[in-house]
This record gives C-alpha cells, sequence and structure tokens, in this order.
C-alpha cells in the first residue's frame, strides 16, 4: 500500500494555476488566482456559498477557458473526469449511459458491456442496470455517476459539491466510493462546504473566499490552526462575508 | 450508442431516396399544356384514351389557365398546347414559339346569373346589350381576373360593348373557372363561363344561365406545334401525331361524341 | 352546399369502397409527403444540431432566416422550384418537371427550414443540460450531435410529424411542379382543389376528410410509439 502510494505519487504531474482571473460580463468572478497541486493527495476545495469553488473546479477540469491566466499541466495532461453536484445522465438505460461512456473513450465495442456491468456491481447498481437512468434516486444516480467515472479510469478525479443534495446513507456511498479511487491511485479534487466530510476525507485544505484563494493547507493545520480570520469564521461555523 | 442516431438517420436517407427514385419511370407519354375548361367538363377523360389504344402514346394534361399555358409552352415545360385564345396563339407562332397552329374545335360562351335576374339581361338581344344592362343595373359580376382565355374574352366583349368595367359591381377575382363560378354563386354575381365548365358544374345554387347564342360568344380552341428548333429535348413525333389525331376524322368525331347530362360541350371544326 | 352528412357518406363510401383512383391518390400523398420528410430530416436534423452546437459570424442571421422560412408560402416555394426545374431553368436537363420527384422537391424546401429550425431549438435545450458532461468525456461538438440527437429523440419525433403535418397539408407547391396530372401528380390536396373548383363539393370534402384521416393515422402511429419509448425510458 505505502510503496504503491509513493511510486503513484512520483508518476502523477503538477497542476499549476498562474494569475488565473475569470470575468463574465466585466465582474470578475475569481482570481486572480496562483497555486500549484502535486502529489496523490485528497483536496478539497472549501469556502461559503458563491467564494468560487465550482468555478475553480471548472477552470482547472478545461471545461472553462481563464479570462487571463494560464491553467498547465507540467509534463502529460493526465486522465481526468468529473462528478457533478448534480449528476448528468443521459435519456438511456443504467447499462447504456455506462456503455456510452465506453464507447466515447475507445473502448472496443465487445469489451463494453462486460466492463459496464463489472462497474455496476462495483458500486452496487448490479440489480439497476435495465431501468432508465433518469428514474434512479438521487443517490443512485451520483453512484452511476461515480460507476461512469470509474470506468473511464482517471488519474484526477473532479468532483463538483457531490453529495449536497444527498440523504446521510447516499452520502456514506459517495465518500466510500472517493476513498476507493484515493487509495487506486487517483488525485481526488473535491469541492464541498461540509466541515465534517472536509475532516473525513481531506489530505489538504484549499480555502476560497469571494473569488480569492485565502489559504492552501494540509488538513491538519487548516482545522487546528488556521491563519486567516475567514477561515477561522468558518470553521466556527459563522457566517463569512 | 449513439451510432443509433446515425444508423436512424442513414436508413431515413435512404427510404426517402428510394421512395423519391421510384417516382421516375420511363413510359411513352407527352405532357400537354392545356385549359380548365377542357380538363374539368371531363373532354380529355373521354378522347385521350382513344388515343393511347390507337398509338400506344400517354397524354399528361396540365390543366391551368391559358396565360400559364403559353408561359410553360415558352420555357419548354410541355410538348403541345392546346388553349382557347386565338390572338394570343398566333402571336405565340409569330414569336416562333410555335410552327404550326390549327382550329380544333369550339364551344360557346354563357352569360349565367341569380334565377331573379336583376338586370334583366334575358331579354336582350345581343350580349352587348346584356352586358350594359348588367353595367346599369350595378348587379354585381364576378370576373375571372386571371389573364386567361375566357378573362381575355370577357374584357373583349365589355370593351365592344363600350362599357368600364370598373367599379363596386365588378368584382376581379384572380381565379380559376370553377372557383369563380363558386363565388358567384356565394355572392348572386352575374358571371361569364365557357358552357363546358358550366354545364359540368355541380354547384350552382340560385345560378341560371341567362343569355346565350351571340356570334360574339363564339370560343374556339387551337393546337399548336411546339417549335423543335427552340426546344429540340422535346417529344415532337408525338406531339405531332396527338395533333394531327386531333384534327383527324376519328379525333374530330370523339370530340364530337362526348356529351356531359345529354348536351354535346365541344363542336369539332378542324379545316 | 352540400350537407355535412353527404360529405361524410362519400368519404365512407370513397375508403370502403377501395375506389382504385383513390387508392393510387392517397399512395402517391403518402409516397411524396413521407420521402420528402424523411429526406428533411437527414439534412435538417444534423443542421440544426449544428446551429445549436455552433457559434459564428451571421449565426443570428442565419437562426432568424430559418425560422421565417418556416411560414415560406408554399406557392412561393412551388414557384422557385420550377424555375430551378423549367427546361429553360438551370437543373432543366434533368426532366423533372411535372413528375413526384419534382414534387418531393418542393416539399422538402418546405420542410427542411420547419425541422431544422424546430432540431435546433430542442438540440439546443438538451446542450444546456449535457455540456459540461459531454465536454468532460472528451467529445468535440462535431461528436456530441449524434448524442445529442439520439437523447432529444422523443421531441424530435413532433418536429417530424409538424414537418409531415405540413407536407400532407399544402397544395400551392405541388400543384405549380407537378401539374395535378391525373394519374400521374394528382394528390389528395391537389384532387380537393380540382373537386372544388368543378363545383363537386361534396366529393371534396369527402376526400379531404380521407386526408385527415390519413394525417391523424400516421399522428397515431408516432404517438403510441414515442409513448412506448418514454415508458421505457422514463
Amino acid at each position: 500500500m505505502n510503496d504503491m502510494a509513493t511510486r503513484l505519487m512520483t508518476d502523477t504531474s503538477t497542476l499549476s494555476l498562474e494569475g488565473v482571473t475569470f470575468t463574465h460580463r466585466g465582474q470578475r468572478l475569481l482570481g486572480p488566482l496562483d497555486l500549484c497541486l502535486t502529489g496523490c493527495k485528497r483536496t478539497l476545495v472549501m469556502g461559503p456559498n458563491g467564494a468560487g469553488k465550482s468555478l475553480m473546479m471548472r477552470l482547472a477540469h478545461g471545461l472553462l477557458a481563464p479570462t487571463r491566466g494560464d491553467v498547465r499541466w507540467e509534463g502529460r495532461a493526465p486522465r481526468q473526469a468529473m462528478v457533478f453536484q448534480r449528476p448528468v445522465l443521459l435519456k438511456r438505460s443504467v447499462l447504456a449511459n455506462l456503455v456510452y461512456a465506453l464507447a466515447v473513450n475507445g473502448t472496443p465495442r465487445c469489451r463494453r458491456k462486460a466492463r459496464a456491468r463489472e462497474a455496476l456491481e462495483r458500486f452496487g447498481l448490479g440489480s439497476l442496470e435495465r431501468r432508465p437512468a433518469r428514474v434512479l434516486s438521487g443517490g443512485e444516480q451520483q453512484r452511476l455517476a461515480l460507476a461512469r467515472a470509474w470506468l473511464l479510469e482517471p488519474e484526477v478525479l473532479f468532483l463538483d459539491e457531490p453529495t449536497s443534495a444527498l440523504d446521510p446513507a447516499a452520502i456514506l456511498a459517495v465518500e466510500r466510493a472517493v476513498q476507493e479511487f484515493h487509495v487506486g491511485g487517483t488525485r481526488i479534487l473535491m469541492s464541498s462546504h461540509d466541515l465534517h466530510q472536509a475532516r473525513r476525507l481531506a489530505d489538504e485544505v484549499l480555502f476560497l473566499n469571494a473569488g480569492r484563494l485565502i489559504e492552501h493547507t494540509d488538513a491538519a493545520t487548516f482545522f487546528t490552526a488556521p491563519a486567516s480570520c475567514e477561515a477561522r469564521a468558518f470553521i466556527r461555523g459563522e457566517l463569512v462575508l | 450508442m449513439h451510432h443509433k442516431a446515425r444508423i436512424a438517420l442513414t436508413a431515413a436517407g435512404l427510404m426517402g431516396l428510394s421512395m423519391a427514385a421510384q417516382a421516375q419511370d420511363g413510359e411513352s407519354y407527352i405532357t400537354l399544356a392545356s385549359t380548365t375548361s377542357t380538363e374539368n367538363s371531363g373532354l380529355f377523360d373521354a378522347i385521350i384514351p382513344q388515343f393511347t389504344d390507337k398509338t400506344g402514346i400517354e397524354v399528361r394534361v396540365v390543366a391551368v389557365g391559358t396565360g400559364q399555358a403559353f408561359e410553360i409552352a415558352r420555357r419548354g415545360d410541355a410538348d403541345s398546347l392546346l388553349v382557347h385564345d386565338t390572338a394570343g396563339e398566333e402571336k405565340f407562332v409569330e414569336e416562333g414559339y410555335g410552327t404550326e397552329r390549327a382550329n380544333v374545335m369550339y364551344n360557346d360562351f354563357v352569360l349565367i346569373g341569380p334565377g331573379g335576374d336583376p338586370a334583366g339581361i334575358a331579354d336582350a338581344e345581343t350580349v352587348a346589350e346584356a352586358m350594359q344592362l348588367i353595367a346599369e343595373s350595378g348587379a354585381p359580376f364576378a370576373s375571372r381576373g386571371d389573364d386567361s382565355g375566357t378573362n381575355r374574352a370577357e374584357l373583349r366583349l365589355w370593351d365592344a360593348a363600350d362599357v368600364e368595367a370598373e367599379g363596386d359591381w365588378y368584382r376581379e377575382l384572380g381565379s380559376g373557372m370553377g372557383p369563380t363560378l363558386n363565388t358567384a354563386a356565394g355572392m348572386d354575381a352575374y358571371v361569364m363561363s365557357d358552357r363546358a365548365t358550366w354545364v359540368a358544374f355541380d354547384n350552382p345554387q340560385n345560378l341560371e344561365l341567362l343569355f346565350e347564342g351571340d356570334d360574339a360568344l363564339f370560343n374556339q380552341y387551337g393546337s399548336i406545334l411546339i417549335d423543335a428548333e427552340r426546344h429540340p429535348h422535346l417529344k415532337h413525333d408525338q406531339a405531332e401525331q396527338w395533333h394531327e389525331w386531333l384534327l383527324s376524322d376519328a379525333g374530330q368525331q370523339a370530340i364530337g361524341e362526348f356529351e356531359v347530362q345529354g348536351q354535346q360541350l365541344f363542336f369539332p371544326n378542324a379545316e | 352546399m352540400p350537407s355535412d352528412t353527404s360529405a361524410l357518406n362519400t368519404a365512407l363510401s370513397l375508403i370502403l369502397g377501395f375506389d382504385p383512383a383513390l387508392m393510387e391518390i392517397v399512395a402517391l400523398s403518402l409516397r411524396v409527403s413521407l420521402a420528402a420528410v424523411l429526406m428533411a430530416a437527414v439534412v435538417g436534423l444534423p443542421l440544426g444540431a449544428a446551429l445549436a452546437l455552433w457559434r459564428f459570424p451571421g449565426h443570428g442571421a442565419l437562426v432568424v432566416a430559418l425560422n421565417a422560412l418556416m411560414g415560406l408560402p408554399p406557392v412561393v416555394a412551388g414557384l422557385c422550384v420550377y424555375l430551378l426545374l423549367s427546361r429553360a431553368g438551370p437543373l432543366g436537363e434533368l426532366g423533372l418537371l411535372f413528375t413526384p420527384t419534382a414534387m418531393i422537391v418542393a416539399q422538402l424546401v418546405l420542410v427542411l427550414p420547419i425541422i431544422a429550425a424546430l432540431a435546433r431549438q430542442q438540440v439546443e435545450e438538451l446542450h444546456l443540460e449535457y455540456r459540461e458532461q459531454l465536454t468532460s468525456l472528451g467529445l468535440s461538438r462535431l461528436r456530441m450531435i449524434p448524442t445529442l440527437l439520439w437523447d432529444a429523440r422523443l421531441g424530435l419525433v413532433t418536429v417530424i410529424l409538424a414537418g409531415f403535418g405540413r407536407a400532407s397539408a399544402e397544395v400551392g407547391a405541388v400543384m405549380i411542379v407537378g401539374g395535378n396530372i391525373d394519374g400521374v401528380t394528382r394528390m389528395m390536396t391537389t384532387a380537393i382543389v380540382l373537386e372544388t373548383s368543378k363545383g363537386n363539393l361534396a366529393l371534396a370534402l369527402g376526400l379531404g376528410i380521407v386526408l385527415l384521416g390519413l394525417v391523424a393515422l400516421v399522428n397515431a402511429i408516432a404517438y403510441v410509439v414515442g409513448e412506448t419509448a418514454r415508458r421505457r425510458l422514463g
């Protein structure tokens, strides 16, 4: 376990954001942001609503292009996947949703169904394969989205508030899945505004407020001795403005 | 799974193309541009089968107003032309679009109006007098207004009667003969029709035939051979067979024998 | 005026009598309209999807033009196709005027804007929802087109039916380019015009009822297929 983690840590490349700014209709929503992410860690992006967490995740994943500045992977850009707050599932069966993702990433046709079923079993959805994906419960939909991400064998997994609309049992399932990804060697970048969740999962924390990066520290430091007053207030559960 | 969308689209495309391709065939036929009066009366249904039996040539009739028929022929879209506007036909030949024009048959125009005859045209001596009476009475008159052979004949008759064809009572409809009769029936208007369309017309309501028989109402039909040099792609041989047959004894007899409700509608008069 | 019952009786006797002339007219109407709609779908659906996905200079003008063409008068479409296919026109060599093929082309011109414009709207809505997920999966916009079309298929069935409705109802275009030739290019709508002009109103209305029934039948089939799919897919 320790060996594998070390090996993967040396393998993964570095994500750097340099002077990244995102402006929409003349209003600066994020940045300027400078940061460097290395190692196979679980990074939790925290901050109040509107702090720019989702925006930062999308810029890092490449869904959005920054207005100014650079998002760069040093070395080879890794395989990536993203799980959204509200899972986007195609209007097809559960199985077809997974087969589709495999078709897109170029898996040979004859292997797609077997791989998809394997993922369904792994995420506890084996009995639902013929059901329309859109009628699943919120928790099942999020697990299906995780199964789809798992099939893509990502080296980096982005999760944007993946549990904010779920009940405790479903939250637990998602957190277990995140742990499994991590143990399998996937770097995790997950946004959340749930402090307890962050304590359970985080190796390091990025704390954002009002579009700016306030802190970037390891989890232990962040929760015991935050440097900024905004972070202290956030941890105490006060309203941060 | 998105290959399904592609498969569905491809299949639809192939089906559409095959249906379009089906639509082609290579039988022996000519296209005849003619007028609604001949088609609507049922004349062609009666005489064309006799021609087809004899020659094996099918005749496809595009029945439009005379103005449009000339235009279709001028553009080379019809092999043969059978219309009723002698002046226009002669001009067509003079301009070099046609090589030969021949009288085929005639019928006559009649004046139709509401049964009560508010203008009193039933007792008129001449068509000119009848039309003056209509204009004076102010009763509505429905004109084709579509530059067809019938419309051109009607305008010549107003001229001859020395009447200005305008005012509230004069309604230009811009329609074919049948629609004009339908409209005239709806508004109890006077209307001039060719006899064939009138006799075959099924929706007269209150309308009646009120005036007929003046020589000025004579309505001549002519067949025209289209210039082969101008439009070499046309089926001139077959079109000529049709032209000759119309003028032959067999064709002339067929025209004379055609009746609707016991009435002969067209009178052959080829020389 | 014919009473409603006489028109209904005429319609019934036409259908039940399997009048061969009527069957020929019905078959031609279906063939022409279906062929036009199928080809319009093959071109129009990807075209609409492309307009939903790409933004370029003149995009707005193109969308407005397409929407405006939905209201193109059939007579104008017919006239344009007539001038195109006429012997004196650029495609005259093909000798297609006054054939069913010419009528298919004319109806294609009428139906294509409807299918493309409405498909654009449907795909645009779905794209808003799918865009981030599909981009995250690494799909280019070109590869998104079949995915979006397939996932919008239930809505697109209605779009295609709207096209079919337009094709089967119009008379102005097929009258001009087909010529309403008995046994060759006479369709339901042109036959109705002809019978009306003969004052044969009961027969005209009877044919109208048959046409309505036919369109209803096609819609019913599409409805059943759509509902089945909807139940299956949730």
